[in-house]
């Protein structure tokens, strides 16, 4: 069995959903059943106290999804653990997406800051699952600190561009020797198949359900996406046809006596 | 009393533990975090918890997010 | 995961039988591979490999070394300190077993040797000793560094295993590469082997490195020792290994060596033998599994097959190596714990690399960049 395994939890689906701008609770909870997901993201929001709507984890059923809050919002790691602390306080398990995004326009996240709450939270009990900048050695420190996998950028949050920093994913995935999950700008099935074939982990995805008029529809079409490049990473992708080229063999020495 | 609650000022009349606060403000323990000048207060000091002047809440909950 | 639990994943007779059933269809899938899985890496140590598909391996690890590190070859120099060792090791000739005159330099004859090397070009020297903790432990290496820094900047030592405070004292020393060989993977072997004396405990030897690793140590270099188990499993676990040290301590550069037995003085004969053409297949597999691992060949080979071998991975040699303590110096070269394959000069060697359009490098770190050590 072809399994995702976070911190010794195992889980069949290799795609994460985010609940993010969803037209409508229904069209949320249509495109996660649809996705076949097993963790979906929640952002930790205050109340809007002269205007209360209805809580959204009344329509997540949680026997089914891992309900994973993530600390947007943070601009440092102090509003980063302060958000996750709050997360466990509202009963979840100690589960974060940790996000640090001090630039409001591309919500692009603070590698410094990421590392810095990471080593926090990690001290403190949780599983962190970072998202942070295509960068190597960022991940290979934030695995040190404990992460329990590394969520590096596709492209900047929303912008549905793909794998635009594909050289560099490929480094981490061939480093890290925790799951890798890719993690923002991934618009279309063929760029979570893309990922996917690349030996990434899982992906997660918000906006591309979200921002489409059938997000049902497109929910199973990534799901579709995210499996098609798991069984074609898994099949041995990437093997080239090698051509014996040296005119002067490199071996004959071998061969002369 | 005066309360700061999600940075609003709000004056209420009567003594308020944070249980009836929220009653108050039709919000369920179940849905909503609160932050008691900046500490967490988990949902079983809820009860005994007395409010008095000054004191500033956050009232969070969970929303879509990705 | 500990490296003794990664070994655990690959039971050795079960990894033996697939590499040795391997086919060449499977070869040349594994060939076909833009990076290797272990899967892969241990297919292509296959004995069943054709001579087209080794060519087309040798062809891939010269790009990949010309890619990686282009046409440089890092020269060192081992400086023997001390022959006296309470291990009884079967196969080396240093074995306590052996009775012969031990020797253990002094530091004016350590002095003298580092000014012979360094008179011959080298700023790369590798320490080695027995394990005789009492006359040649942690603290006469601390002074041997001291001394050997004068002339040479970069050091690396091919000692006894320490703990960990004691690699941290030899990083603070000035110390900046390890070479600890696993000698066998197999342990029921080793424990044969390895009869007495620290040495016979496998899992402290085992995880030597990881301890060297924590320590801060800038280089690593593994191994084992061919001709004494099975080479096929051994050569795959030195691979695991590598790739285990190389993905936990990042900062480090992992080294690999492929010493072949030869008879020593204790007379002992290797069990397997691995003829040229398996080692030039092993080189060419560790350099596709580790692109950036630094490979090393010593003067064991002749030089004949190490011209043959430098396009193929290399990225250090040895040079001009004497493996008796203060036989740089002094004629007596009586007590070798192996013998030296190519005769050849330091300079004779750096020739030899020109002409081949290589460029030989002296030293490729010094710790005085740090500014601390040294």
């Amino acid at each position: 069995m072809d399994q995702l395994i976070i911190a010794s939890r195992k889980f069949n689906s290799r795609l994460l959903v985010g609940t993010g701008k969803f037209a409508s609770n229904q069209a949320m909870i249509a495109a996660m059943e649809h996705s076949c997901s097993e963790i979906v993201t929640v952002a930790l929001r205050r109340v809007d106290i002269d205007n209360p709507e209805d809580s959204l984890l009344l329509n997540i059923n949680q026997e089914r999804y891992l309900l994973l809050p993530n600390t947007s919002g943070a601009r440092d790691a102090e509003e980063a653990v302060r958000l996750a602390r709050l997360a466990r306080a509202a009963g979840c398990l100690p589960w974060v997406k940790l996000e640090v995004t001090p630039d409001p326009y591309y919500l692009l996240p603070d590698p410094i800051e990421t590392l810095k709450a990471a080593e926090i939270l990690v001290k403190e009990g949780f599983v962190v699952l970072p998202y942070m900048p295509a960068d190597p050695v960022l991940a290979r420190r934030l695995e040190e600190a404990g992460a329990a996998t590394l969520m590096p950028l596709g492209a900047p949050i929303g912008t549905n561009r793909g794998v635009r920093t594909r050289d560099l994913i490929a480094i981490i995935i061939e480093q890290a020797n925790i799951p890798v999950i890719v993690d923002a700008g991934l618009g279309a099935p063929s760029h979570a198949a893309e990922a996917m074939e690349m030996g990434a982990d899982a992906v997660l995805v918000n906006t591309a359900l979200a921002d489409t008029p059938n997000p049902a529809a497109m929910a199973q079409a990534f799901r579709k996406g995210v499996e098609a490049g798991r069984e074609a990473y898994l099949a041995g992708l990437g093997a080239q046809r090698q051509q014996a080229e040296a005119s002067s063999p490199l071996t004959g020495f071998l061969r002369n006596d | 009393m005066q309360l700061t609650i999600n940075g609003n000022v709000k004056e209420y009349q009567d003594q308020l533990t944070v249980l009836q606060l929220l009653q108050h403000l039709q919000l369920s323990q179940e849905r909503v975090v609160v932050e008691l000048n900046r500490e967490i207060l988990s949902a079983d000091l809820h009860i005994d918890t007395e409010l008095k002047s000054g004191d500033t809440l956050e009232l969070v909950q969970f929303v879509g997010g990705g | 995961m500990s490296f003794q639990q990664q070994l655990d994943l690959y039971p050795q007779t079960e990894i033996q039988h697939k590499i040795a059933g391997t086919t060449p269809d499977q070869i040349d899938l594994a060939l076909r591979q833009q990076r290797l899985s272990l899967a892969d890496f241990s297919q292509l140590l296959s004995p069943n490999i054709t001579d087209e598909q080794l060519e087309l391996m040798a062809a891939r690890a010269h790009r990949i070394t010309m890619q990686r590190f282009g046409r440089i070859i890092l020269l060192y120099a081992p400086l023997y300190l001390s022959n006296e060792c309470f291990n009884g090791c079967k196969y080396c000739g240093f074995s306590a077993d052996n009775i012969f005159p031990r020797k253990t330099l002094t530091l004016e004859e350590i002095e003298r040797e580092a000014k012979f090397l360094r008179q011959q070009g080298f700023r790369h020297m590798l320490l080695l000793t027995g394990e005789a903790p009492k006359v040649a432990g942690i603290d006469y290496l601390e002074a041997a560094v001291k001394i050997i820094k004068q002339y040479c900047g970069s050091v690396s030592i091919e000692v006894f295993p320490m703990d960990t405070a004691g690699y941290e004292r030899m990083v603070t020393a000035g110390v900046d590469g390890l070479t600890v060989y696993q000698e066998t993977y197999d342990p029921e072997l080793y424990r044969q082997l390895h009869p007495y004396g620290q040495k016979s405990n496998y899992s402290y030897r085992l995880d030597a490195p990881e301890r060297a690793g924590a320590a801060g140590l800038r280089r690593i270099g593994i191994g084992s020792l061919l001709g004494l188990g099975n080479s096929l499993s051994d050569v795959f676990y030195s691979g695991l290994h590598a790739l285990y040290l190389a993905r936990k301590f990042w900062r480090t550069q992992v080294t690999l060596s492929f010493p072949r037995l030869c008879p020593a003085d204790g007379g002992f004969q290797p069990n397997t033998i691995v003829d040229d053409r398996q080692l030039t297949q092993f080189i060419c597999a560790l350099r596709l599994l580790i692109p950036d691992a630094g490979l090393v060949l010593s003067t064991r080979e002749s030089a004949e097959l190490r011209n043959n071998l430098l396009p193929l991975g290399i990225t250090q040699m040895s040079a001009g190596s004497c493996t008796a303590p203060g036989g740089y110096g002094e004629d007596n070269q009586d007590a070798e714990q192996f013998t030296i394959s190519d005769q050849r000069s330091p300079a004779e060697v750096e020739m030899l690399l020109k002409s081949r359009g290589y460029e030989a490098v002296w030293k490729d770190w010094d710790g005085a960049f740090l500014n601390k050590a040294g």
